[in-house]
């Protein structure tokens, strides 16, 4: 017999504890290994005035640390915004990376980066961040808008037609990056090519600092929609037959994930699978109910990265493998899986 | 409860219905009958407030429905759908929760209509089962479970619409749902089903509302309205009409 979905705290509580030691691992590992409980004493050495060697000190704050931060948002926003956009959808096998919304977002913000150079030459350099974000969401919302349009139809959504607007989005993505890269120069280049692999190694606390502020406004905004989410799960009509302001609960999802998935894209390049396989997860453990799912999403999305971003630094040490990579690797079978599951169950 | 004066709604630029005027009150059951594409989903569309009439009035509670805020409405009106698309595995009681949605009772009154409308479908026993183990019969129930709870408490205030709900099921699930609505009535509130069998309609509406491309051709109850020389020129079927051998309604034999 099919399980009930209870609320499990003990689910919550492994979570919470995933997230901790992936953490902790991330502060710890790397080219340079320090042991973990000298990685805790460098945390607690405000508290404690510690004395410690100082390039243990180095990396863990100033590399490591923005480096988690950065992982932690970037894991927690994507995965979130991936459970939102399966209950936009009413598909459990929609993705911002494969539907072409993470595609989307990186060439609003490669645009921004190349053809922006001369007009934002006059603007100061702490605001450029921001620019190549408010890019990246235009370029998200754009085409979230696109593939919802195109993907509708009187059974919710179709996953092949989203599919395929993803593959168009990617490849017209690819494109106009591939031709801006022969207009580019040598930093711009770099930043371009970071974007299709997906990585963590270029944080700072200033691009922390940009992404924070925007998963802040997402954090608070999505999981409040968790209730018209289950509701539109019915059906658009059904939603709106019990009570449900589809228009403006739609209009605030597609912005939301947009931004979410934009600034994740802006610091942090195409980064694929997380929000598909980590709601999947979720909703196994803890049944449908998005009032769970969103913010149990957001726990394990973030210490999953996390651990990837570990595997990332570690298998080709002391280079480092793009994590997008290591996300693929794990992810793409797992997607197979559910389309074979979905095929047998009678049709995508 | 319900009233409906010169109604005319079109899809796009074409016509569909015209001219169409009712009243249903409390506590009554009304059947919309007619051949396929007679305008019966249209009519639903727009008593939903789905579809924006091109004139005419729509009224629930005295109140133009257009003017009710979409969660108030929601706390009157309750809508059962033909069949679901719901690809995501809630729990049968998680679905019925849903109903509770535009309500803000508590979680103790939720739980208890939750029951009590769960019980009226009979479906207490299937709670903690995945929707999406269900049968076609048994999540019709569950879908009729959360509507029933959205509106159990709105008495002579509450509207109950149902498109085609016994389309897809068998003979034991007509019945039950159809007598659920009955039971509803019962208890005030007013009933509209759309449907396309005569019999069934016979049985368990107090009034029949035909429509013929688009026009109100006969309004009343089962006796007035299901004549076999109508039907005859509605559905194109010579049929005759009898007294049902166990209740004072017609049957019709084809």
């Amino acid at each position: 017999m099919v399980a009930a979905y209870r609320f499990k705290p003990l689910v919550v509580v492994l979570l919470l504890a995933l997230l901790l030691l992936a953490s902790l691992l991330s502060l710890a590992l790397g080219p340079v290994a320090i042991p973990l409980d000298d990685t805790l004493r460098v945390l607690l050495q405000r508290m404690t005035a510690a004395e410690l060697p100082a390039d243990q000190v180095l990396i863990i704050e100033q590399i490591r640390m923005p480096r988690t931060l950065m992982g932690l948002l970037v894991g927690a926003t994507l995965a979130l915004t991936g459970a939102a956009m399966q209950g936009l959808f009413r598909n459990p096998l929609a993705d911002p990376g494969l539907i072409g919304v993470s595609s989307g977002a990186a060439l609003g913000a490669a645009l921004v980066i190349v053809l922006g150079g001369t007009l934002l030459a006059q603007l100061p350099t702490a605001v450029l961040p921001y620019v190549t974000v408010l890019g990246a969401f235009l370029g998200g919302v754009a085409t979230t808008w696109l593939v919802y349009r195109l993907g509708q139809s009187v059974q919710g959504t179709s996953v092949a037609s989203m599919l395929l607007a993803g593959i168009a989005i990617a490849a017209i993505s690819g494109a106009v990056i591939g031709l801006l890269s022969y207009l580019a120069d040598d930093a711009m280049l770099r930043t371009l090519t970071f974007w299709n692999m997906g990585t963590l190694g270029g944080a700072s606390y200033e691009r922390v600092a940009v992404l924070a502020l925007c998963c802040a406004l997402v954090w608070w905004r999505l999981p409040r929609q968790a209730s018209a989410l289950n509701a539109l799960l019915l059906g658009e009509s059904e939603a709106r037959h019990l009570g449900v302001d589809v228009e403006r609960v739609k209009r605030e999802l597609v912005l939301l994930t947009a931004l979410g998935v934009g600034a994740c894209v802006a610091v942090a390049g195409l980064i694929g699978f997380v929000g598909l396989v980590v709601p999947h997860l979720v909703r196994l453990l803890l049944g449908a109910d998005h009032r769970r799912v969103l913010p149990a999403s957001m726990l394990l999305g973030a210490g999953l990265l996390l651990l990837a971003d570990v595997v990332a630094r570690l298998v080709v040490s002391p280079a480092e493998l793009p994590i997008g990579i290591i996300t693929a690797v794990l992810g793409a079978p797992f997607f197979l899986a559910l389309l074979l599951r979905a095929q047998r169950r009678g049709g995508v | 409860m319900l009233e409906v004066s010169a109604l005319d709604c079109a899809r796009g630029a074409r016509s569909i219905l015209q001219g169409i005027s009712f009243q249903l009150a409390a506590g009554e059951v009304l059947a919309v009958l007619g051949t396929n594409g007679a305008g019966k989903s249209t009519l639903l569309a727009s008593l939903t407030g789905e579809l924006a009439p091109r004139s005419g009035s729509i009224l629930l509670a005295g109140r133009a429905l257009a003017s009710w805020p979409a969660q108030e409405r929601a706390r009157r009106m309750a809508v059962l759908p033909q069949s679901s698309t719901l690809a995501f595995p809630f729990s049968v009681g998680e679905v019925v929760a849903l109903g509770r949605l535009p309500h803000a009772t508590g979680t103790r009154q939720d739980e208890l209509i939750i029951g009590q409308a769960m019980a009226a479908t009979d479906v207490t026993q299937l709670r903690q089962r995945s929707y999406l183990t269900l049968s076609g019969g048994e999540r019709q129930r569950v879908h009729l479970a959360r509507v029933l709870a959205q509106i159990w408490d709105a008495g002579e205030q509450g509207c109950l619409l149902l498109d085609e709900p016994t389309a897809a099921l068998d003979l034991a699930h007509q019945q039950l749902i159809l007598q659920q609505a009955r039971n509803m009535a019962r208890r005030s509130l007013a009933v509209v089903v759309v449907l396309h069998d005569l019999n069934l309609a016979a049985r368990y509406a107090d009034r029949l509302l035909l429509l013929h491309q688009g026009r109100a051709v006969a309004l009343g109850s089962p006796w007035q309205v299901l004549s076999a020389e109508r039907i005859a020129e509605v559905f194109g079927v010579a049929v005759r009409v009898e007294k049902h051998p166990l209740q004072d309604s017609p049957l019709i034999i084809v």
